[in-house]
């Protein structure tokens, strides 16, 4: 039973990876169903389709597929979002299938998550595909990253091939330059180091999946970087004596309090804020991810795309810069189109005026790109009609990530993650 | 358990002004405030769906917090079975009127009437049809924008869901070509004709919801709160005894104390046997619920195994 505190212990997001056939569908329905979350009418549906085909045990692997195709297929087409809460803490896994739209699906999961699960099937040991999982992990700024390397009943729970796949997984983070991830073997099938510790595995010192997850730290570090304040939108409000004019957004990062300098940007100008308020009541300060409405001292123009910064630590401005990017599009990118991009609240036309690199998953190395399709992984340098106001992705998820839209099909072309 | 334990943490972080600690209803409600407020920022005519039921309840009170002081930027629209529960009704009236915001009501009826929707019998559940009806009224205000206070947490289908939903000129919704989602960057791009679905609490389960409700104190309607009432025994369900579906012969008729997960069309909403007569007390059964909610309270999802995704493929909720 959840005590009082422990509902509130912290939100951990997480995605999980993994290719085809790496039974992640199966992982994901064992973790449910062993930390008893799983509804009793979803589970008396999983028994029909059991007794249907004749089968003695229930398949925990369809308790994620939503989609009629899905089930058709026996595959898994989209992102899909599910909650879950034990005593310890809530969880949101963006749990992203690993075919076709490999790219796409693992970058929208992983562009919300504090943590990713990768997925390795212990008789294939690293993959092309796991190289990929792993620096995509790194681009995107996941903090904490956790290898689950299953079916190890295929291989008798044998130590032998899950420390070969922790040597290989060790040396690409050592190459990827991200920090060494924790490894746990399971089986998703059976169920051993999912919820409950293995017996079969005495030679393994950690603790179960959930457990691990349970610990990791809750992500509370955007408070600590830089006031950064996005204005969605600008609202008048009139009373007898005077017009004031709210700003409205959400603080991406950093804290702000009444009197505080900050600067406007992309314009430059410095001002005051006089005050700092939500619907019930004013504030003295506030801190991200509160949203809030913000008014400043001095008569300044600012609206939809502006940014309030802490004017000792600016954001950057400039109508260039240099990205890597995820193109998700089934129609190549094309040199030369001009696309919009859309950054914080902020969103103009932008032009790829260089190509500078590719990334090659097999070799965890930037090779020579010539041009882009679906699932590729490039360094760009692109300019804009509007000069955008932004952070290296790095240092600052919410304020250095932006989307390519196609101007004339409207759909979202890729993901990219500043640097300059 | 105490009861009072597990809503006070939420009370203690809304008394200190900041700094403490985000929780995670913070978290989530930050969220919601930052997309209605992208609806107002990036489409011309938006509506909020709103029913009267605990979720769209929700939705207007964040719809204030994001707004206020000033007018809500967008006009609310129920679309009405005529299959109401009438403390519903009154409800929706009344937090109408305390808004002082515009209602715009569509009623499946009328669409009856223009021979737009046709009944097999006078009976059947209308739940389906306002799809029709809603539709109907996206196409006559030229609405972009609808948000609704679905939860990913619902049903599987909604699992897959983006929070700004595209629908394309038919209203249908494809789960094959649904754009990309990253960060908190929203793609909003549409062409004449076509519309966004848009679902703040997306985030959000059953439990996050009613812990919302018992921490800004929300008024509901009674009915999600246990009462006695007539209910059939039909199988493991409770079927409510009123004018509209037809009883069959086995029915045994006997008085429960009863509360309603989910409030909608009156001809598909089961109720669920409890003793529970405040949100602390939901909240503790939630706690240690084994239904789902829907699979305790909808008749409509318990067709077939995937009829939540054949409805929300032709333009429902």
């Amino acid at each position: 039973m959840p005590d009082a505190q422990g509902w509130d212990a912290g939100l951990l997001r997480f995605t999980t990876a993994g290719s085809v056939d790496d039974g992640k569908s199966s992982l994901i329905g064992r973790l449910l169903f062993d930390a008893g979350v799983v509804p009793r009418d979803q589970l008396g549906a999983l028994e029909r389709v059991a007794a249907r085909n004749g089968e003695e045990a229930i398949d925990l692997s369809l308790l994620t597929d939503g989609l009629i195709a899905e089930r058709e297929q026996g595959i898994t087409i989209d992102v899909a979002y599910r909650y879950f809460a034990t005593p310890r803490r809530k969880f949101i896994i963006a749990d992203t299938p690993g075919h076709e739209q490999y790219t796409r699906n693992m970058v929208t999961g992983a562009s919300t998550a504090d943590a990713a699960v990768i997925l390795v099937d212990v008789r294939k040991g690293m993959t092309v595909q796991t190289r990929r999982h792993l620096f995509l992990a790194h681009l995107l700024g996941i903090r904490h990253l956790v290898i689950a390397v299953n079916k190890m009943d295929l291989v008798d729970f044998a130590h032998g091939p899950f420390d070969a796949i922790a040597g290989e997984i060790a040396e690409a983070a050592t190459t990827i330059g991200t920090a060494p991830p924790t490894l746990v073997p399971l089986s998703a099938k059976l169920g051993d180091n999912v919820v409950q510790p293995s017996v079969q595995m005495p030679w393994y010192e950690g603790e179960p999946l959930l457990a691990v997850l349970e610990r990791l730290p809750a992500t509370t570090d955007e408070r600590l970087l830089p006031f950064r304040f996005p204005v969605q939108l600008v609202r008048r409000v009139t009373t007898a004596a005077s017009t004031t004019r709210l700003y409205l957004g959400r603080i991406e990062s950093g804290e702000v309090a009444v009197g505080d300098a900050v600067a406007v940007l992309p314009a430059g100008i410095t001002t005051r804020i006089r005050a700092i308020g939500t619907h019930e009541r004013s504030l003295d300060r506030a801190a991200a991810p509160q949203s809030v409405a913000i008014e400043v001292e001095d008569e300044v123009d600012i609206g939809r795309g502006d940014m309030l910064v802490d004017p000792t630590v600016p954001a950057t401005v400039a109508k260039q810069l240099t990205a890597t990017i995820c193109w998700f599009d089934d129609a190549p990118f094309a040199t030369g189109r001009p696309y919009l991009i859309k950054a914080g609240t902020r969103t103009t036309v932008a032009q790829v005026i260089e190509l500078v690199d590719r990334f090659d998953p097999a070799k965890l190395s930037r090779g020579p790109a010539t041009g882009l399709v679906r699932n590729d992984i490039a360094r760009i340098r692109l300019a804009t009609a509007l000069p955008l106001t932004f952070d290296a992705y790095r240092v600052n998820r919410a304020t250095g990530a932006f989307v390519l839209i196609d101007q004339q099909t409207h759909a979202t072309v890729a993901a990219g993650m500043i640097e300059d | 358990m105490s009861l009072t334990a597990t809503v006070a943490p939420h009370r203690a972080a809304v008394a200190i002004p900041s700094l403490v600690p985000s929780s995670h209803l913070d978290t989530l409600e930050s969220e919601a405030i930052h997309i209605l407020r992208e609806v107002a920022a990036e489409f011309r005519n938006p509506v909020l769906l709103f029913s009267g039921g605990k979720d769209s309840t929700v939705l207007v009170r964040l719809a204030e917090k994001a707004f206020r002081p000033g007018r809500l930027p967008f006009p609310l629209l129920h679309v009405d079975t005529g299959h109401n529960f009438p403390e519903v009704t009154a409800f929706r009236d009344r937090l109408v009127a305390q808004l002082g915001e515009r209602l715009i009501v569509r009623t499946v009826q009328d669409s009856i009437d223009r021979g737009r929707v046709r009944l097999k019998h006078a009976n059947q559940s209308r739940n389906a049809f306002q799809t029709v009806t809603l539709l109907d009224a996206i196409a006559e205000y030229g609405f972009d924008a609808c948000i609704g206070g679905a939860r990913r947490d619902e049903e599987k289908a909604r699992a897959k869901e983006r929070v700004f939903s595209f629908r394309d000129a038919f209203g249908q919704w494809d789960p094959r070509r649904q754009r990309p989602e990253l960060w908190n960057l929203y793609n909003t791009r549409l062409d004449a004709g076509e519309h966004m679905r848009v679902f703040p609490l997306s985030n959000w389960t059953e439990l996050d919801v009613w812990q919302y409700i018992a921490r800004e104190q929300l008024d509901l309607p009674p009915l999600y709160y246990a009462h006695p009432r007539r209910v059939a025994v039909r199988g493991d369900a409770l079927v409510p005894v009123v004018d509209v579906p037809e009883l069959s012969g086995g029915d045994r008729i006997e008085t429960r104390m009863v509360r309603f997960r989910t409030v909608g069309d009156i001809s598909c909403t089961l109720p669920v046997e409890s003793e529970a007569a405040s949100a602390a007390e939901i909240i503790a059964e939630i706690l240690t619920a084994q239904v789902s909610e829907r699979g305790a309270s909808r008749l409509d999802d318990r067709t077939s195994d995937a009829s939540m995704e054949e409805r929300k493929r032709a333009g429902y909720f």
